[in-house]
């Protein structure tokens, strides 16, 4: 009976998934001040109900039902209702163009999230924040994953991103303390934004640069040493750089991060990044890992290999640096300390080394998880090492290594084998 | 002009003369061997040539150029491909990886290509992928394309060391013990393999190898080495019948 149920969910394709959330979350929209009334919890249940759960205890069962009734129950439902019909349209796209069935899954998902975190101001920045996260781990799994080496630089290239991205929109298009008038009129912000990003990631890029030449120079770990002390080196460089405000920090950046932009920029990491590890340069990564020796003897430049993938990283790390500091629309040095080191390795090993997949489920568990532990406080710092720890024994790479993120997979129809019908 | 030259090349490990004066001529087809005890100094010589050390002495000629203080992949890339002794393979990758990754330097689709998923590269990495499935035919290996080399035999994975150092198309190919641990039948399979790499692709092969039988039986000329230093040197019978190298190294084994 259960497998028989399951085997029927088999041929539910993405696209009907999507179209089930999309009418649960426009269902929350409408009847989830009523039912939660109904239910007397104080409100909706911002993050799934663990904010609830762990403060008052016996309201667990108010938020399981609501939990049920808005998503669980509508989601399969719908899902299962569409699925021949959803079938069918996904059938047709995935005989045309790839990207455009790519794109219109995306769609459907951007709507998805858009109006789900319509709810709450707090859940559109923890979902702008778990986007973010994304970013930043899947570009640090490319060094510690893929290529095998232990890089502890990223809150130093986030700090480069956040702060490169920051002066250029602050100088630019904000009439700022700092940096004195606007220098270009602010309808062009927006637009210009991208080029702000690029301009942080690029100056990451460079401080990968001065990390890398010293510690690929030579065969042996020297990298871990080096890309820690330039974590602290960009830390306390900026504390006592004045012009860009110190150990106070930056703020006031424009509004330049909505949804919609930390939502295209997510994809293009994942496509980019995505792209790379599956083209034979980006599997030369693997080779050095896995044996420099026969990689050199396999005509791979292996130098040239570290060098770029470590830059490649750290650019993305920027750029989520960038992101990062125009959705807080403030920045000071010491959120890119040894705790965001922390969170950011957590997320890698905990999702899973050389895996897409791996690094989306790790940022996005993990930054669900320490939202909804906030409350615990301190025992948020017990409870998220203990389950590395946890995941380190039993999956010692992590919840989904070595896993290829393929995307035709994932958006093609799905019909059961005949053997079954 | 010889395809590849090496030139009274000596190489020291700190006091210890692993390689003392080596010289040696390889010709477009050809097929060489090098025999000797156990710490001659043989794998060091392939090491010396593909770059892996630079020779304290001496120099490698290949095509009419110096291949001294070329990185190992630019020599490997020149065109001397080569399997480990040890085996040394990727382990988290598929047999068909390995053998695309070896296509690395015939490829030119560049990092926008990498990133973006261009035409050319779709164009570059169908092309790499045939000429892997090639090689892996070649090497009757084909139907394991797609398994993980961790799974594999180990007379597969030496195969596939192979099949990957044919697809960097090497003119010399340098085969370090390749049937070690190999059964009777899988070694004969080979010894047809070695010819029919040697004849559809027009390379010569530099073969390090123990056992006698096969040495004599597929190489042109045959140099033995003892304490990194030729002591002998010819074609076949002059190497079994020459009294050095039967104290040196046959005497201790009988003739297989
Ligand atoms: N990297 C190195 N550093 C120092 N000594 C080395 C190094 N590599 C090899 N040697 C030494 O050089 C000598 C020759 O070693 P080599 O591996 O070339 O021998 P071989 O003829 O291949 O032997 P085998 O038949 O066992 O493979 C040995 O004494 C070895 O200990
Ligand atoms: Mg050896």
């Amino acid at each position: 009976m259960m497998r028989n149920m399951l085997n029927r969910f088999a041929e539910v394709p993405l696209a009907a998934w999507l179209i089930g959330a999309l009418c649960a979350v426009y269902l929350e929209q409408w009847v989830g001040d009523p039912l939660t009334e109904l239910l007397l919890l104080p409100k909706i249940p911002v993050l799934f109900g663990c904010l609830i759960v762990l403060k008052t205890p016996k309201l667990i069962p108010s938020t399981v039902v609501f939990l049920i009734l808005i998503y669980a129950v509508p989601i399969c439902v719908i899902a299962y209702a569409v699925r021949k019909p959803a079938n069918m349209i996904a059938a047709k796209l995935f005989s045309g163009p790839i990207w455009i069935s790519a794109i219109l899954h995306l769609g459907l998902l951007y709507l998805i999230l858009h109006i789900w975190s319509d709810i709450s101001a707090y859940r559109e920045l923890t979902l702008k924040f778990t986007l973010i996260a994304i970013i930043v781990t899947l570009s640090l799994n490319l060094i510690n994953g893929y290529m095998g080496e232990f890089s502890c630089s990223h809150p130093g290239f986030m700090a480069l991103g956040a702060y490169g991205a920051s002066v250029f929109s602050l100088v630019l298009f904000a009439d700022d303390k700092n940096f004195g008038e606007a220098l270009l009129p602010g309808i062009l912000g927006p637009f210009m934004f991208p080029l702000g990003l690029i301009f942080g990631g690029f100056i990451s890029a460079i401080g990968a640069l001065v990390v890398a030449i010293p510690s690929f120079r030579t065969r042996g770990d020297y990298l871990a040493i080096i890309s820690l002390a330039f974590t602290f080196i960009v830390k306390s460089l900026i504390e006592n750089l004045e012009f860009i405000g110190g150990p106070r920090g930056l703020g006031s950046q424009p509004d330049f991060s909505n949804l919609l932009v930390v939502f295209i920029w997510t994809v293009l990491c994942v496509w980019i990044i995505n792209n790379y590890v599956q083209s034979v340069y980006g599997k030369a990564t693997n080779a050095v890992r896995d044996d420099e020796i026969a990689a050199d003897a396999m005509t791979v430049d292996t130098r040239k290999t570290k060098m770029v993938t470590f830059m490649f990283a750290a650019f993305w790390a920027g750029v989520a640096g960038g992101l990062f500091a125009h959705v807080l629309r403030f920045v000071n040095p010491s959120t890119f300390g040894i705790q965001k080191l922390a969170e950011v390795l957590a997320m890698v090993y905990f999702g899973g080394l050389n895996s897409v997949y791996g690094s989306i489920v790790g940022a996005v568990s993990l930054s669900l998880l320490g939202e909804a532990l906030r409350p615990l406080e301190l025992f948020k710092w017990i409870i998220i090492p203990l389950l590395l720890i946890l995941v380190m024994i039993y999956r010692p790479t992590g919840l989904i290594a070595f896993k290829e993120f393929n995307i035709r997979n994932l958006i093609q129809p799905k019909h059961i084998p005949e053997d079954e019908v | 002009m010889p395809l590849l030259e090496v030139k009274k090349m000596t190489h020291y490990f700190g006091g210890l003369r692993a390689v003392n004066d080596y010289s040696l001529k390889i010709d477009a087809g050809e097929v060489r061997g090098l025999i000797g005890p156990n710490g001659a100094g043989k794998t060091t010589i392939f090491n010396l040539i593909t770059g892996i050390y630079t020779p304290t002495e001496g120099n490698v000629i290949l095509d009419g150029e110096s291949t001294i203080g070329l990185r190992p992949h630019q020599v490997a890339a020149r065109g001397l491909g080569r399997t480990f002794q040890e085996l040394r393979l990727w382990r988290h990758m598929s047999v068909l990886e390995h053998v695309m990754m070896a296509r690395y330097s015939k490829l030119s689709y560049g990092l926008i290509g990498a990133f973006l998923g261009t035409s050319k590269r779709l164009k570059e990495e169908e092309e790499s992928r045939q000429i892997a499935m090639k090689m892996l035919d070649m090497l009757e290996i084909k139907h394991l394309a797609g398994d993980s080399i961790a799974n594999l035999p180990y007379g597969a994975q030496r195969r596939v060391e192979m099949a990957r150092a044919l697809a960097t198309e090497p003119k010399v190919l340098f085969l370090d013990e390749p049937t070690v641990g190999m059964t009777p039948e899988e070694l004969n399979q080979m010894m047809d393999i070695f010819r029919r790499v040697r004849d559809e692709l027009g390379l010569a092969i530099f073969l390090i190898e123990h056992r006698l039988k096969m040495v004599m039986e597929l190489c042109d000329r045959i140099q033995t080495l003892v304490f990194g230093e030729v002591i002998a040197e010819g074609v076949p019978e002059e190497i079994q019948n020459n009294p050095k190298v039967i104290e040196a190294y046959l005497g201790k084994e009988a003739v297989t």
